[in-house]
């Protein structure tokens, strides 16, 4: 529907929320001011030998005029607010609404009082002072607009940037979620594929676990966090898979404390710690690996210890945690703002990697 | 024929003696667990042709076929699709991806077949072609007489030019390798290794003071108390990397 489309596209320049009159606690402020004042006008004039009326009259004409003039120049601004010399456009529009002023409330004065010689004097005489008043008050409304439209308007800049943020943030998380090496998963069709030949019971089996562990990646996309028993029954798959594949060079040893089963953590964060550690421990060695996985419950936080055999001479695992683990600490960072919960170090010939887990929920 | 399996995953092996099963002229000499054990066999063997995975143990397919003098034909097999550019440069025969079909690996032997009264020579030839585009490496493979040593980059003092050689500098002591120095100049860590002169690459981390030298060049001393001469081209090098 290209007319809707069009329409759509001329949306006309939306006004910047609401103006400052609009706000209840502001209209009485301004309405009350605006009776003082009109009060100490009539007062004054008073003092120039006029009488009650002409006085009162006077007050109230030039006040409800000069009233009207604020409100439009606040509701001009809601509208249409400079970017650049902001200040010079204030100084514009209070002369420009001054003179306007003026013109309005003599010509209505003018029209009931123009035959009282005495008062028409006083109105000439007191023009240049009138003027004057007229431009700092309509200077000063639109002094308070500006400053309130320019906060606002900084305000939803800084709501869409803090949106902005977040949507960035969630993607991020998404994507660090999402990160199944396709090394693993060629490499295990690759294992299916041998085994069909030899033993067909075998190659379906892994079909079925291969298929459990790719659903569990799918769902566990959606969520973002998940019991320690759910994440340790994925990684159990992911393992069981991995001994197919390297068969007797694999060995695990998992053991946790009775209490962390049921304790939280982001969603997919072990297995990829895990398979660094098979990576590095079978691509550095020969022979037998063995990686421990150990969970413990420290002061109500869940600490996860992933360890790993490693040759001291050819590498140096310090210098780089690899992409496996820097995706790890990046997850952590947006998760709980702090660099300080993933920590590595080296034992003799291991190498462990440590998690620590706050439990917020 | 004969052939040899070099991958360390038991399975894949598997796979590729099933597919050769149908081939009574290649004989399966021996099954490698990783790029040891292959080296052994190589030399034990003399195959016509070896099937070799890419990532392994300790070293990987390209680390090994590095270290030996005159390699046989290769067919990669691997699941990483990333190294086939390296792998063809290699004159590989043939670049399998695993899982791969019968039909493809068919027509891997036939190619091979074809090829075979060609001399693997060539490889090597290529080998050293690819050394005009080495990816950054963390690592160099060397042959330490009968034993081979994985030297991290960090742990390398300083190269010297010999020949057909490049001579590394460790704590450990020096060790030979069939490369050029252009090869090195490019795959070590730029920021890292400077080449200071036409034999010579430093490690920057290792420089205590650079003196002046006869006319136009300069000494660089290192902390591990080798001096080496830099060429005037090798000291604004120098300056630039280090910042002076």
């Amino acid at each position: 529907m290209p007319f809707l489309t069009l329409r759509l596209c001329v949306k006309p320049n939306k006004p910047l929320t609401t103006s400052p009159i609009s706000n209840n606690k502001f209209k009485l402020v301004f309405a009350a001011g605006w009776v003082a004042w009109a009060m100490v006008h009539y007062s004054v004039l008073l003092n120039f030998g006029i009488t009650h009326a002409e006085a009162i009259c006077d007050s109230l004409i030039s006040n409800l005029t000069l009233a009207t003039c604020c409100i439009i120049v606040s509701n001009n601004m809601r509208y249409y607010l400079p970017k650049q010399e902001k200040y010079w456009y204030v100084l514009v529009i209070s002369f420009g609404m001054g003179c306007v002023w003026m013109i309005a409330y003599r010509s209505l004065l003018w029209l009931f009082f123009h035959k009282h010689t005495t008062y028409m004097q006083v109105l000439d005489q007191s023009s240049t002072i009138r003027f004057g008043i007229a431009f700092l008050v309509i200077g000063f409304m639109a002094t308070i607009n500006l400053l309130w439209y320019t906060q606002k308007e900084q305000q939803e800049a800084d709501e869409r940037k803090t949106e902005a943020e977040k949507i960035a943030r969630e993607s991020e998380l998404f994507k660090l979620r999402q990160q199944l090496q396709p090394h693993f998963l060629f490499n295990s069709l690759n294992s299916i594929s041998a085994l069909t030949g030899s033993q067909p019971e075998k190659a379906r089996h892994m079909i079925e676990q291969l298929s459990d562990f790719l659903r569990g990646t799918l769902k566990k996309d959606e969520q973002q966090w998940s019991s320690f028993e759910e994440e340790l029954q994925y990684l159990q798959l992911y393992l069981d898979i991995e001994k197919v594949r390297f068969g007797y060079r694999l060995q695990t040893e998992i053991t946790h404390d009775e209490g962390t089963l049921q304790m939280k953590l982001p969603s997919m964060l072990l297995q990829p710690v895990v398979e660094n550690a098979i990576k590095f421990g079978l691509y550095d060695t020969i022979g037998e690996v063995c990686i421990a996985i150990t969970t413990k419950n420290v002061n109500g936080t869940l600490e996860v210890t992933v360890q790993n055999p490693f040759d001291k001479e050819t590498s140096q695992p310090l210098q780089g945690t690899g992409f496996g683990l820097a995706s790890i600490q990046r997850r952590l960072f947006l998760l709980f703002a702090r660099h300080d919960l993933l920590q590595t170090k080296t034992i003799n010939d291991h190498f462990i990697t440590t998690i620590t887990i706050p439990q917020i929920i | 024929m004969k052939a040899i399996i070099i991958d360390d995953e038991p399975l894949a092996r598997s796979m590729v003696r099933e597919y050769l099963g149908t081939y009574s002229e290649i004989e399966i000499m021996q099954e490698c667990n990783d790029g040891f054990e292959g080296l052994k066999a190589i030399q034990q063997h003399q195959p016509d042709i070896i099937f070799l995975d890419i990532q392994m143990p300790k070293i990987n397919g390209f680390e090994m076929l590095e270290l030996i003098e005159n390699p046989p034909h290769v067919i990669f097999t691997t699941a990483f699709e990333e190294y086939a550019i390296k792998a063809f440069e290699t004159h590989a025969v043939d670049y399998l991806l695993k899982p791969f079909s019968k039909e493809r690996f068919d027509k891997a032997i036939k190619k091979l077949l074809q090829q075979q009264n060609t001399t693997p020579t060539q490889t090597q030839a290529v080998l050293d072609d690819v050394s005009q585009s080495p990816a950054q490496s963390s690592r160099i493979v060397v042959k330490d007489g009968g034993k081979i040593k994985i030297i991290p980059v960090a742990q390398v003092q300083y190269l010297e030019a010999a020949d057909d050689y490049v001579k590394i500098f460790t704590a450990d002591g020096s060790f030979l390798k069939k490369k050029t120095m252009q090869y090195f100049e490019q795959s070590l860590p730029p920021q890292q290794f400077i080449r200071v002169h036409r034999s010579y690459i430093i490690n920057a981390q290792l420089i205590t003071r650079i003196d002046p030298y006869e006319k136009d060049g300069h000494l660089v001393l290192l902390s591990t108390g080798a001096r080496l001469p830099a060429s005037k081209a090798g000291y604004m090098k120098l300056k630039e990397v280090l910042g002076i």
